[in-house]
């Protein structure tokens, strides 16, 4: 296979592109992370009725289509838009910026929902022992850990396997904003569906190394 | 009398249109053990949970040494002074050790310290060989006396017992009912022990209180009311006549 075969030379082309794309991915959901756990915690604490209308919105982004997103982000970054002025359509930057949006409300969503599973058992214990608002929301967390590291993984899924805004917003430009998926969109638009299935197969080969060492994560946690 | 720890001021409680509990005047004294009693559904958990702040009472006041437990400031504080035992143990995923310490961890009590209070109270209820062990692998037993040990490590001032000994074996019966005796009896703390079993309310409490239906039908010494009871409902349930 030509790709295997580029992988297995190390062509520079590839690795760029290989690299370029755990970046913006890795950066993407660690931000999605940081922002998505301590959401769907709060979210997840809340009385349901009260959290009923975000609960709702948070569900309905979940499923939100890649090239509206790319084309919302678009808008906001391009000359005209309100974001034009900082330059960062057809960036890496961009990039991350939509895969982030796509991935926060995963996070979130699946957080609350381990969390509300957990929560009032364990949230009734840990105020009878004495721990403060704080004390309490850690502990939720950390009896929830596994599930809200398959929050995670569900997180990482939807961004690895994305094309549709990193394309709108990343331009596909070779050495520059290329990364796996918009790669494959290429070379199958060129006929060269053989490269097309190999870089794919990497794709995936990369998807199962990344989900295993999340998958171990999740192991150790519950171990 | 002690001096009372808490009080119950005319407090209700509502879920909804319906009042699952109506308590006009109720004392709770330091270094008693009050049992409370009453069929299923009497309100025996919610008047526990209003009392550990896990609750807000509908109307009503609880005092903590005279003043309002809901404007005392800082919270944290006074809700530190309490410690409950449920009646089904949730313990945290981790181990023996860690669970009996949480307590004192978010009280900042860490190191040698924590160490010594955490072996005695496994000590106590001879679970010292299994301070390293998974929580979530212990039997059902082993699970209520290391709830029980982590609320004895705090020496609270007010310890409330959800049917603390449901599930337990005569052993465990008998062992945690020491420990209860000497919550009570050497550190002066206030016990509420929620329990269906006359027997156990006889042996343990000093004060009685019987709810029935959200409402407190009798109050007194225990073995007065165990002797003579007032009410007819309480006369039926000691008797273990009370269909419920």
């Amino acid at each position: 296979m030509a790709a295997f075969g580029l992988v297995v030379a190390r062509d520079p082309k590839l690795m760029q592109i290989i690299g370029l794309s755990l970046q913006v991915s890795g950066v993407a959901i660690g931000l999605a992370a940081l922002a998505g756990i301590p959401l769907g915690t709060w979210l997840g604490m809340q009385p349901v009725r009260r959290v009923r209308l975000p609960a709702l919105f948070l569900y309905t982004f979940m499923g939100l289509p890649p090239v509206l997103v790319g084309l919302l982000v678009y808008l906001l970054l391009s000359a005209r838009g309100p974001f034009g002025v900082l330059s960062l359509l057809y960036t890496p930057t961009a990039m991350v910026i939509a895969q982030t949006i796509l991935a926060l409300p995963i996070i979130a969503g699946l957080t609350m929902v381990a969390v509300r599973a957990k929560d009032r058992e364990i949230r009734d214990t840990a105020v009878s022992l004495g721990a403060g608002a704080w004390q309490v929301a850690l502990t939720v967390v950390r009896e929830a850990r596994v599930a809200i590291v398959g929050a995670v993984v569900a997180g990482t899924g939807r961004v690895m396997a994305e094309v549709g805004a990193v394309m709108m917003v990343g331009g596909n430009i070779e050495g520059k904003t290329r990364v796996m998926t918009t790669a494959i969109v290429l070379e199958t638009r060129r006929g060269n569906f053989e490269m097309a299935i190999g870089l794919g197969m990497v794709l995936l080969f990369l998807a199962f190394v990344i989900n295993t060492a999340l998958y171990r994560l999740q192991g150790v946690s519950r171990n | 009398m002690s001096e009372a720890v808490l009080t119950v001021d005319n407090v209700s409680k509502q879920f909804g249109p319906r009042e699952v509990l109506r308590v006009e005047r109720l004392s709770l004294a330091a270094g008693r053990i009050h049992g409370v009693m009453g069929p299923s559904g009497a309100g025996k958990s919610t008047l526990l949970r209003l009392l550990n702040l896990l609750e807000r009472p509908t109307a009503g006041r609880i005092l903590y040494r005279g003043r309002d437990v809901h404007a005392y400031r800082p919270r944290l504080e006074l809700q530190r002074r309490m410690a409950m035992v449920f009646q089904k143990p949730v313990l945290f995923d981790g181990t023996v050790y860690e669970n009996v310490a949480y307590g004192l961890r978010v009280r900042g009590v860490r190191g040698l310290e924590a160490a010594g209070k955490v072996d005695d109270a496994l000590r106590r209820v001879g679970l010292e060989p299994l301070r390293r062990a998974r929580a979530l692998t212990l039997s059902g037993g082993e699970a209520q006396r290391v709830a029980m040990a982590r609320a004895l490590v705090l020496e609270p001032d007010v310890l409330l017992l959800d049917e603390p000994t449901s599930n337990l074996d005569p052993n465990n019966v008998a062992l945690l009912e020491g420990l209860i005796r000497g919550a009570s009896g050497g550190n002066g703390t206030a016990v509420v022990l929620v329990t269906h079993n006359v027997f156990q309310a006889q042996r343990l409490a000093d004060q009685v209180v019987f709810l029935y239906e959200g409402q407190v039908v009798e109050e007194g010494l225990a073995a007065q009311v165990f002797e003579a009871p007032g009410d007819e409902r309480t006369r039926a349930f000691i008797r273990g006549e009370m269909v419920y």
